[in-house]
């Protein structure tokens, strides 16, 4: 099949993280002066405050993946302009400058590897690409890392970070909801394993399909989940959100994730539940 | 009648040939000649405007106060219609309506979102704004339809899901996203008619079938032109309206282009509001030849075949 060109991680330039270049750095949330070195030691989490950082995709291959090794699939896949959309910059133009700055092709990387040797199809978005919004070729990458894990009967993983569907593709990217949700109709009636894990930020289209939709939910502490904007809420209400408001400590109160993990365990606490989540045997509806 | 404001001068040219209609008798010759002549114009000045709208205007009918909701076409052409209530977990979600009811004497179960006719009955259904329990609710509907084998039938028509802070503590997002999944898993065929407004994922959230039709003017788009604009122009949004509409696409015909929709529902000159009742008949026609298209499919096709629907959708390149 033609789009199973492989490519090795990690490509072209380096995404860009929230740390700007240099020796020290200072914590977004509590200003504590951290050494980079350590940061990077410490998976982009202040020693002092717990803060997650936010990362890039190719970080997540590396903290998850044994040896940081993806194969990756489909990195071919590039935006068209559907819709010929234009407001202050055509979309096009957005989307050559998102890949020039990002050094990636779209919102997510996709592939398999292993986690503590057990294979797995995984999904990996990058807020850094028009802040991970997801469009068609996202919905496309995601739905193909869906058949990958239904095809070769391995666990699904999908590293979520993202403000939505793609506004410049209009009702095409409303419908990667659709597409990629029925994808996961199949893999749930297989009995194939699926884990979310949900950072800063998942709203909106993308929390409200697949990010939403693993068997089991894992989000880093701190990060932004839920539907709607926070600005649109507060317009809508005609008051002040509550403190915590639409937190991941938020959704856990409220029922709508399993946990909370530490980035540090993140690798361990999806290894420990793939191992409970085996896959079953196909035709055992 | 009320008039939209692009609408001005057919509601003066037709607001003189109701006042000379008063006078006419008859026998005056002069009237009725005037009346003719003013008929013809109007006839010509309605094709003009209407034949022309643009993408903002469509939405503007969409949303007009006298337009059809889903009950109402319940009410022109569902037979022992039983409404049925509540998500059977936290509450009943008034912006979604539900329940048993017959299309010549075939059983189906009805979905729809509900807006309101006056400012009252507009936020008891709370604008057609649906709230987690109203997605549960629809969900609760679509499976017990599944459990009886009865055909799902579903209207949408809403401004989007009711952004707010208890909608986001019970789990809009989730309620949504397991929509979009379990839609997949119905074993009954589910034929939808956005019959006003797909406003986003509040749309959707009821809005995966194997058939989806749109009335002519009805929009269906991942964000709302107003929603658009204030993201776009920080300044003086409300001026870009217009603009957003086009750049979205947010049309029925723009949606079919697309391969979204399986087809468009004609809509009278003006819109679903000028003649609901011509208006129902056609909605009522195109459910029954997409139910009859349905009805031999094995329960393997049917799901094979709405899965492979999404699936095709969007574009992209490969290089
Ligand atoms: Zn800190």
């Amino acid at each position: 099949m033609e789009w199973f060109r492989k490519s090795s991680a990690p490509q072209k330039g380096e995404p860009k993280k929230e740390i700007p270049d240099g020796l020290w750095t200072k914590c977004k949330n509590c200003g504590e002066i951290i050494y980079v070195k350590e940061l990077e030691k410490s998976f982009w989490v202040c020693n002092k405050c717990d803060f997650h950082f936010r990362i890039a995709s190719q970080d997540y291959i590396r903290l998850i993946l044994d040896d940081g090794q993806l194969e990756q699939f489909d990195d071919n896949l590039v935006s068209d302009d559907p819709l010929e959309f234009k407001d202050s910059k055509k979309y096009t133009e957005r989307i050559k400058a998102a890949r020039k700055k990002s050094g990636l092709n779209d919102a997510v990387i996709t592939g398999t590897g292993n986690i503590d040797k057990k294979p797995v199809s995984i999904s990996v978005m990058d807020f850094t690409f028009v802040g991970g919004s997801m469009g068609s070729v996202v919905g496309e990458k995601i739905a193909r890392s869906i058949e990958r894990a239904l095809e070769k009967r391995i666990p699904l993983i999908i590293i979520s970070s993202s403000g939505g569907a793609r506004m410049q593709e209009g009702i095409l990217s409303l419908m990667q909801m659709a597409k990629t949700s029925a994808l996961l109709a199949l893999l749930y009636d297989e009995k194939i394993p699926f884990i979310s894990v949900l950072t800063n930020p998942t709203t909106a289209g993308v929390m409200a399909s697949y990010a939403s939709l693993g068997d089991i939910i894992i989000a880093e502490p701190q990060a932004l989940l839920g539907f709607a904007g926070q600005r649109v809420i507060k317009q809508t209400i005609g008051q002040d959100l509550p403190p915590g408001f639409q937190s991941s400590e938020f959704f856990l109160e409220h029922g709508f994730i399993d946990f909370i993990s530490h980035r540090k365990d993140l690798k361990r606490n999806i290894s420990l539940a793939l191992d409970y989540m085996a896959v079953q045997p196909p035709g055992q509806k | 009648m009320q008039y939209l404001d692009f609408e001005k001068p057919i509601y003066e040219l037709e607001k003189k040939i109701s006042e000379l209609k008063e006078f006419a008798d008859g026998e005056n010759l002069e009237i009725s000649n005037e009346i003719k002549v003013l008929s013809s114009k109007l006839e010509k000045l309605q094709k003009d405007i209407y034949k022309k709208l643009s993408r903002w205007q469509r939405v503007k009918i969409a949303r007009h106060p006298q337009r059809p909701y889903s009950l109402d076409y319940i009410g022109y052409f569902v037979d022992d219609f039983i409404e049925l209530h509540g998500d059977r977990g936290y509450a009943d979600d008034k912006a979604i309506i539900m329940g048993f009811g017959k299309i010549d004497d075939r059983k189906v179960f009805l979905v729809g979102q509900q807006k309101g006719r006056d400012v009252k009955q507009r936020q008891f259904r709370n604008f057609g704004m649906c709230h987690p329990e109203g997605y549960r609710k629809a969900l609760r509907g679509f499976t017990l339809a599944d459990r009886f084998n009865l055909p799902v039938v579903i209207f949408i028509d809403t401004p989007g899901a009711y952004p707010g802070i208890g909608a986001e503590e019970r789990g809009q997002a989730e309620a949504i996203a397991r929509n979009l999944r379990e839609m997949c898993r119905i074993k009954v065929p589910i034929v939808i008619v956005v019959i006003g407004e797909g406003a986003s994922g509040g749309a959707l959230g009821v809005g995966v079938g194997d058939r989806v039709y749109m009335l002519e003017n009805s929009w269906y788009s991942v964000i709302s032109p107003e929603g658009c604009a204030a993201i776009l122009w920080k300044q003086n949004p409300q001026e870009k309206y217009e603009e957003a509409a086009h750049n979205l696409k947010v049309t029925a015909q723009d949606a079919l282009e697309l391969g979204i929709v399986d087809g468009l529902i004609d809509e009278p000159l003006g819109g679903a509001h000028r003649d609901p009742e011509s208006t129902a008949i056609k909605v009522k026609e195109q459910i029954i030849r997409s139910l009859d298209e349905l009805e031999g499919l094995s329960i393997e096709e049917l799901i094979r075949g709405r899965i492979g629907k999404y699936r095709k959708m969007g574009v992209y390149k490969e290089v």
